[in-house]
């Protein structure tokens, strides 16, 4: 079977805009921090999906670039996450709203 | 045996091994060498080294890249041999790189400075702030040389990695950590809308490499531009977030009070420069022939940058804070410099960030100092008085004050002059209006901690009451103190020194390597 290229690009718009939501909408900053994950993933597939319609493999060599940058990124946000919750167990986005004004 | 030698040659030629011309990316070298060999070292040596010792090998290793960047200038100025890209297409080695490398390198050596004492008086100390910052540098370099949109984004990354780590660097703070965390969700989620951006840009021209898509651009009319428009707003949303304009600024102010100072100077020097690098050579030099699609969002997110960014750094209380908001309206004036599209705005551009970069380090140099042990005592009450127990240090925080206030005889005046004066060349003069009533807006925020520097406290609520100690002034710091005061007033006697060197530096764009 066949499926038209869009389809794949209306695919990953939909998951990146799941994932903009999760992180507006979600309180736990784990959850808020896989949304993220889930829109870089989503601009991946966008990635592979150009590469294809476009004959091209520079797109395909741009999502190993994108995994490596996203598993850096797990790293530190992890350390961070960990070094909130030690402070204050159990703490959502709201309980982390000390600077305001 | 001869055989196998056969097929590994004949891999040999079918693998197109890249061509790496080390010489051009020394700069970046020296910063990303000197930043492991700190690790190295410290790590091998058990002995607590000699007091200021990182902070000292951080400014050498400053200095080296600086010494790399002038002899790389040579090379790009001189005619004969000129611009050049490198790395198969991927950097531009022109005189905008050298430019933002000095600058970069420059607030490297002057935020270090002033973390030695600090890190020393919060006992955090250590080399890694010092190595995070060099590696930060060096991303911020990468994203000025880019001449590819992947390179945009990974010197993005390698620039916003290491800052989030550094904004929670204060682990007895729960400010720094707050601040750490929200900074990481929000950079994280607008490098995505950066990196959907890139994607759209490329599905629209079929490249990434800028050179490729300036080529394309100019030959071909898109037959819907649908794609390429959004990829241009999602481009704009991920730079827009990192140069703090508003409408994606919401996390400066949070960000810049809850990080350690030195961190806070830093991300207001290096990193807003190296974001806008990154806008200058995206927009002004891959995207030029379709400024009429984008000048229109510039000339919005401008106003909106340097309006908010006044008008709510005039109702706060804490002087990060404060000093936040209107690192904000500084972003707008830079914009309006990107909004002209021509090379006299891009040259005022460059000149205001080399300018705002020693104004806001010295600034938060001294809001370091003053804030004391804890980091915590930044409300305006706290600089009661310090006019009589520190003059000195009183006297120069006014003469950063006033160059970001724009009073004549310091940086700051020149900086809004070019850039108004851009704007004026290209007939925005409603723009440039705006601009003039925002400075004089903020003008009223700077005038407010002079007011309470100097007239403010009386005898009775002396030290004595308060029972504060007085502002200790470690010699770091002092330097770093000295150093951007010369050059604030310095550029603002003999502005024609930056102004040469912003105008030979702005970019160019070389076209595609065959």
């Amino acid at each position: 079977m066949d499926v038209d290229a869009t389809w794949y690009l209306v695919l990953s718009a939909l998951l990146f805009t799941i994932g903009g939501a999760g992180v507006l909408v979600r309180r736990n900053p784990l959850v808020m921090f896989m949304c993220v994950e889930l829109m870089l993933n989503a601009v991946n597939i966008s990635f592979v999906t150009f590469a294809r319609m476009l004959n091209d493999t520079g797109g395909q060599v741009v999502v190993f670039f994108v995994l490596v940058v996203a598993a850096a990124e797990v790293v530190v946000g992890l350390g961070i996450i960990v070094a909130i919750l030690r402070r204050q167990p159990g703490a959502d986005a709201d309980d982390i709203s000390l600077l305001r004004g | 045996m001869t055989s196998t030698a056969a097929v590994l040659a004949q891999q040999g030629d079918l693998l197109v091994k890249p061509e790496v011309e080390w010489v051009a990316i020394t700069p970046l070298l020296v910063l990303v060498g000197g930043s492991l060999l700190l690790l190295t070292l410290s790590a091998l040596t058990t002995r607590r080294p000699r007091r200021g010792t990182y902070a000292l090998f951080t400014v050498l290793t400053c200095a080296g890249a600086i010494i790399a960047s002038v002899a790389l200038w040579d090379r790009v100025q001189d005619p004969a041999r000129g611009e050049f890209t490198a790395l198969v297409g991927a950097l531009t080695i022109d005189g905008f790189t050298v430019f933002f490398s000095v600058l970069i390198a420059l607030s490297i050596a002057l935020a270090a400075l002033v973390a030695d004492d600090y890190l020393r008086r919060e006992d955090l100390e250590g080399p890694e702030l010092y190595a995070l910052m060099l590696l930060s540098g060096a991303g911020g370099i990468v994203m000025a040389m880019a001449n590819d949109l992947i390179v945009v984004f990974l010197g993005l990354e390698i620039l916003s990695i290491a800052l989030y780590v550094m904004a929670g660097m204060h682990l007895r703070r729960v400010e720094s950590q707050e601040s750490a965390i929200k900074y990481f969700v929000l950079g994280a989620f607008s490098s995505a809308f950066l990196l959907y951006g890139i994607a759209l840009v490329y599905g629209a021209t079929g490249s990434t490499n800028l050179s490729e898509i300036a080529a394309f651009l100019s030959q071909n009319v898109l037959e819907s531009e649908g794609l390429l428009l959004a990829g241009f707003a999602l481009l704009l949303v991920g730079l827009g977030f990192k140069v703090a304009a508003v409408p994606f600024h919401v996390w400066t102010p949070d960000v810049y009070q809850g990080a350690p100072s030195p961190v806070t100077a830093f991300m207001a020097s290096a990193s807003k420069a190296a974001a806008f690098a990154a806008l200058l050579r995206v927009f002004f030099s891959a995207f030029s022939n379709h400024a009429s699609d984008w000048r229109p969002i510039i000339w919005v997110l401008a106003v909106l940058t340097m309006v908010v960014g006044a008008v709510l750094a005039v109702v706060q209380r804490d002087v990060k804070r404060m000093l936040a908001y209107s690192s904000i309206n500084h972003a707008g004036f830079s914009l309006v410099a990107v909004h002209a599209n021509t090379e006299r705005g891009v040259a005022g551009a460059l000149f205001y960030l080399l300018a705002y970069a020693f104004m806001v380090l010295g600034s938060f140099a001294v809001v370091t100092l003053v804030g004391r042990r804890g980091d915590a005592a930044h409300d305006v009450d706290d600089y009661r008085g310090l006019a009589r127990e520190r003059p000195v240090l009183a006297l120069a925080f006014t003469v950063f004050l006033l160059s970001q206030a724009g009073v004549p005889l310091t940086a700051g005046f020149f900086a809004k002059f070019y850039v108004i004066g851009a704007a004026a060349e290209a007939e925005s003069y409603a723009l440039a209006v705006i601009a003039m009533v925002t400075a004089v807006i903020s003008a009223f925020l700077y005038l407010r901690i002079i007011v309470t520097m100097y007239f403010a406290g009386d005898e009775a609520e002396g030290d004595a009451a308060t029972g504060r100690h007085r502002v200790a002034i470690p010699f770091g710091a002092g330097v770093s103190l000295a150093a951007a005061v010369a050059f604030t007033l310095l550029i603002g006697i003999l502005p024609g020194l930056v102004a040469d060197f912003a105008r030979d530096a702005v970019p160019v764009l070389l076209s595609a390597a065959p």
